[in-house]
C-alpha cells in the first residue's frame, strides 16, 4: 500500500469518526463543543514548529514564528476557554435551591 | 522518518482528540473530555520537539510558544462569559492564519518539487486557512459590535464575491500547474479578501453558524497541511474537527430552522426589509416597576425569556433573586431558553449556570412552547428577535422561518428593554406594539432590582 493510499484511508475513516462522535450532542453543549473542537485544531502548532525548525531564510523564519504564536494562542486559549465554560455546568447539581415553597 | 515511539505517541494523541470530542457531547463527561484533549495536544507538541531531527531555531520557537501561551491563557481567563462567542471566533481565526502560514512556508521552501497532490493540498490550505482567518476576524468585529451586526451588502456585492471566488479558483489552478512564488502571494491576498466578502453579508443572528462553519474550515486546512507535511496526527485531528464541525454547523442551522444556504447567501437574495419608518411614533404601553411587581406577584405562572441584553447588563443574579422571591410567593416560574439565546447555541445556559440558576428551571424551546398559552405573564428580559412573531408570519423578514418562543401566546407580556432599538437581527418587533404587552424601560439590572424591591414590599 502506497503512502498516498494509506493517508487517504486515514482521512476517510477520520471523517466518519468525526461525524459519529458528535451526532448525539445536546443543544446546550453546542458552544462548548465548538470551542473544544476549535482548540483541537490548534495542533497545527506541531506543523508550525516543523516548518519553522527547517526555515532557511529570514522570511520563512519570521512567518514561521508568527504561525507558532498564532497556533499556540489557538490551542492554549481554546482549551482554557472551554474549560471555563464547562466549569459552570459542573457546579449546578450541588446546589438545589428554588424547590422550597 | 519519524521514530516508532513518536508514531505511537501521535496515535495516543489522536485517540485523546476522538475521546475529547465524544466526551464533549455529554454534560457529565464534557470537562474531563476537554482536559484529555488538552493533554493530547501538549503531548503532541512535546513529541515533535524530541522526535523531529535537526530542528533549528529552537530557542526562538520556544520563546514564540511561551509568548503565545501567555496571550492565549490571559485572553481566555480574562474574557467575560458574555463575550465568549467572539473569543472563540478569534481563536479559530488565528488557527486558520497559522495553517495558512505553514502552507505558505512549505511552498516557499519545497514548492515545485512537491508532487501534484501535495501542491493541491498546499493550495487548499492557503485558501481555506486565509478565508477562515479574515472571516473570523469579521465575525469578531460583528459580535464585539465594532462594526454593524446587520448584513453588509456592497453594491453589486454578489458579483464582486462571485468574481473574487472565480479569480481565486483560477489562481489556485494556475499555482498547481505552474508553482510560482508571485502566484502564491496573489492567492494569499485574494483568499484573505474572499474571507471578508464571505462573512460581510451574514446577518447578526446567523453569525454563530458561520463561526462553526469557519471552525470546520480551519479543521480541513489543518488536515490538508498534515498531508503536505506527512504528519498523520495533523491529518487525523484536522479531519476530525472538519467533519464534526460540519455536522455541528448543520445541527445549529437546524436548531435555528435556517437552511445553511440561506444563512450564508440570504442577504443577497432577500430584499432589504422595508423597515416601517414610522415605528418610532407608534404607541406602546409602558409601566413602572411597581405595576410589574403587582402583575408578577399575583400571577399563577410566569415564564422568563432571558436574552443577551440580560447578560450585557450582568443582571443574571438579580433575575435569579426575583425568580426565587416569586417562587416563595407561590408563583410557578420557569425560564424559556431559545436555542440561540445569547449569541451562540447554549450560550444562555452557560450564562445562567454562572448565576447558579437551578438546571431544572431551564426549559428548552420544544419543551416550553406549548406552556406559554397557560402562562399568566411572559417576561422578556433583554431578548427581542427570539420572540418576534414576524419569524412565523412575515416571509420578507430576514428572520422568517427561525423557530421562536411563543411569548405572544401568554396572557400578558412584559418587555424589559433599554430602548426601542431593534434586536441583533435589526428587525422591528410587532409584539412590542401588541395590546397585551407592557414595557419597562431601563437597564435590565436596574429594572430588575427595582421590581425585586417592589415585590418584597408585597
Amino acid at each position: 500500500m502506497s503512502v498516498e493510499i494509506a493517508l487517504l484511508t486515514i482521512f476517510i475513516l477520520s471523517i466518519f469518526v468525526g461525524f459519529e462522535v458528535v451526532s448525539k450532542v445536546s443543544t446546550i453543549l453546542h458552544t462548548p463543543l465548538m470551542s473544544g473542537a476549535n482548540a483541537i485544531h490548534g495542533v497545527i502548532l506541531v506543523g508550525a514548529i516543523i516548518v519553522t525548525g527547517h526555515a532557511d531564510n529570514n522570511l520563512e523564519l519570521g512567518l514561521g514564528l508568527v504561525a507558532v504564536v498564532l497556533a499556540t494562542i489557538n490551542m492554549v486559549g481554546g482549551f482554557v476557554v472551554t474549560d471555563r465554560m464547562l466549569e459552570l455546568f459542573k457546579s449546578k447539581k450541588s446546589n438545589k435551591t428554588g424547590e422550597k415553597k | 522518518m519519524t521514530p516508532a515511539w513518536a508514531q505511537i505517541g501521535n496515535l495516543a494523541a489522536a485517540l485523546a482528540f476522538i475521546f475529547a470530542l465524544k466526551a464533549l457531547s455529554s454534560p457529565k463527561s464534557a470537562r474531563l473530555g476537554n482536559r484529555v484533549g488538552a493533554t493530547g495536544a501538549i503531548a503532541a507538541v512535546a513529541i515533535i520537539f524530541f522526535s523531529e531531527s535537526n530542528l533549528k531555531h529552537l530557542l526562538l520557537i520556544l520563546i514564540a510558544v511561551a509568548f503565545g501561551t501567555i496571550i492565549g491563557f490571559t485572553a481566555a481567563r480574562r474574557v467575560q462569559m458574555t463575550q465568549m462567542p467572539q473569543m472563540v471566533a478569534l481563536f479559530n481565526g488565528v488557527g486558520g492564519g497559522a495553517a495558512m502560514a505553514v502552507a505558505a512556508i512549505e511552498f516557499l521552501s519545497v514548492g515545485a518539487s512537491n508532487g501534484f497532490v501535495a501542491l493541491f493540498a498546499t493550495v487548499f490550505t492557503i485558501v481555506i486557512g486565509s478565508v477562515s482567518f479574515t472571516g473570523s476576524i469579521v465575525t469578531f468585529l460583528k459580535l464585539q459590535e465594532l462594526m454593524t451586526s446587520r448584513p453588509v451588502v456592497l453594491p453589486l456585492g454578489r458579483f464582486i464575491t462571485i468574481g473574487t471566488a472565480l479569480t481565486t479558483l483560477f489562481v489556485s489552478v494556475y499555482l498547481i500547474v505552474s508553482p510560482e512564488i508571485w502566484a502564491m502571494w496573489t492567492l494569499v491576498v485574494l483568499s484573505l479578501i474572499l474571507g471578508i466578502l464571505f462573512v460581510l453579508p451574514v446577518g447578526g443572528a446567523d453569525v454563530p453558524i458561520v463561526i462553526s462553519l469557519l471552525n470546520a474550515f480551519t479543521g480541513l486546512s489543518v488536515a490538508a497541511s498534515g498531508y503536505v507535511l506527512d504528519n498523520v496526527l495533523l491529518l487525523v485531528a484536522g479531519t476530525l474537527v472538519g467533519a464534526s464541525g460540519t455536522l455541528l454547523t448543520q445541527l445549529m442551522a437546524k436548531a435555528m430552522g435556517r437552511p445553511l444556504t440561506s444563512t450564508l447567501f440570504g442577504a443577497f437574495t432577500a430584499k432589504a426589509s422595508t423597515a416601517t419608518g414610522s415605528a418610532v411614533d407608534r404607541p406602546v404601553k409602558s409601566a413602572g416597576p411597581n405595576d410589574i411587581a403587582i402583575m408578577l406577584t399575583y400571577a399563577s405562572k410566569v415564564i422568563i425569556v432571558p436574552g443577551y441584553g440580560l447578560a450585557v447588563a450582568q443582571a443574571q443574579q438579580t433575575l435569579r433573586e426575583l425568580v426565587d422571591l416569586l417562587i416563595t410567593k407561590g408563583v410557578e416560574v420557569e425560564y424559556a431558553i431559545h436555542p440561540v439565546a445569547g449569541r451562540m447555541p447554549g450560550h444562555m445556559n452557560v450564562l445562567l449556570a454562572e448565576a447558579d440558576v437551578p438546571y431544572e428551571q431551564l426549559k428548552e424551546m420544544d419543551e416550553i412552547n406549548s406552556e406559554f398559552s397557560s402562562a399568566s405573564v411572559a417576561v422578556v428580559v433583554g431578548a427581542n428577535d427570539v420572540v418576534n412573531p414576524a419569524a412565523r408570519t412575515d416571509s420578507t423578514s430576514p428572520i422568517f422561518g427561525m423557530p421562536i418562543l411563543n411569548a405572544d401566546q401568554a396572557e400578558q407580556v412584559v418587555f424589559m428593554k433599554r430602548s426601542m432599538r431593534p434586536g441583533f437581527a435589526g428587525v422591528e418587533n410587532e409584539l412590542l406594539f401588541n395590546d397585551k404587552t407592557t414595557l419597562l424601560f431601563g437597564d435590565a439590572k436596574d429594572s430588575l432590582s427595582k421590581v425585586v424591591a417592589a415585590v418584597k414590599t408585597m
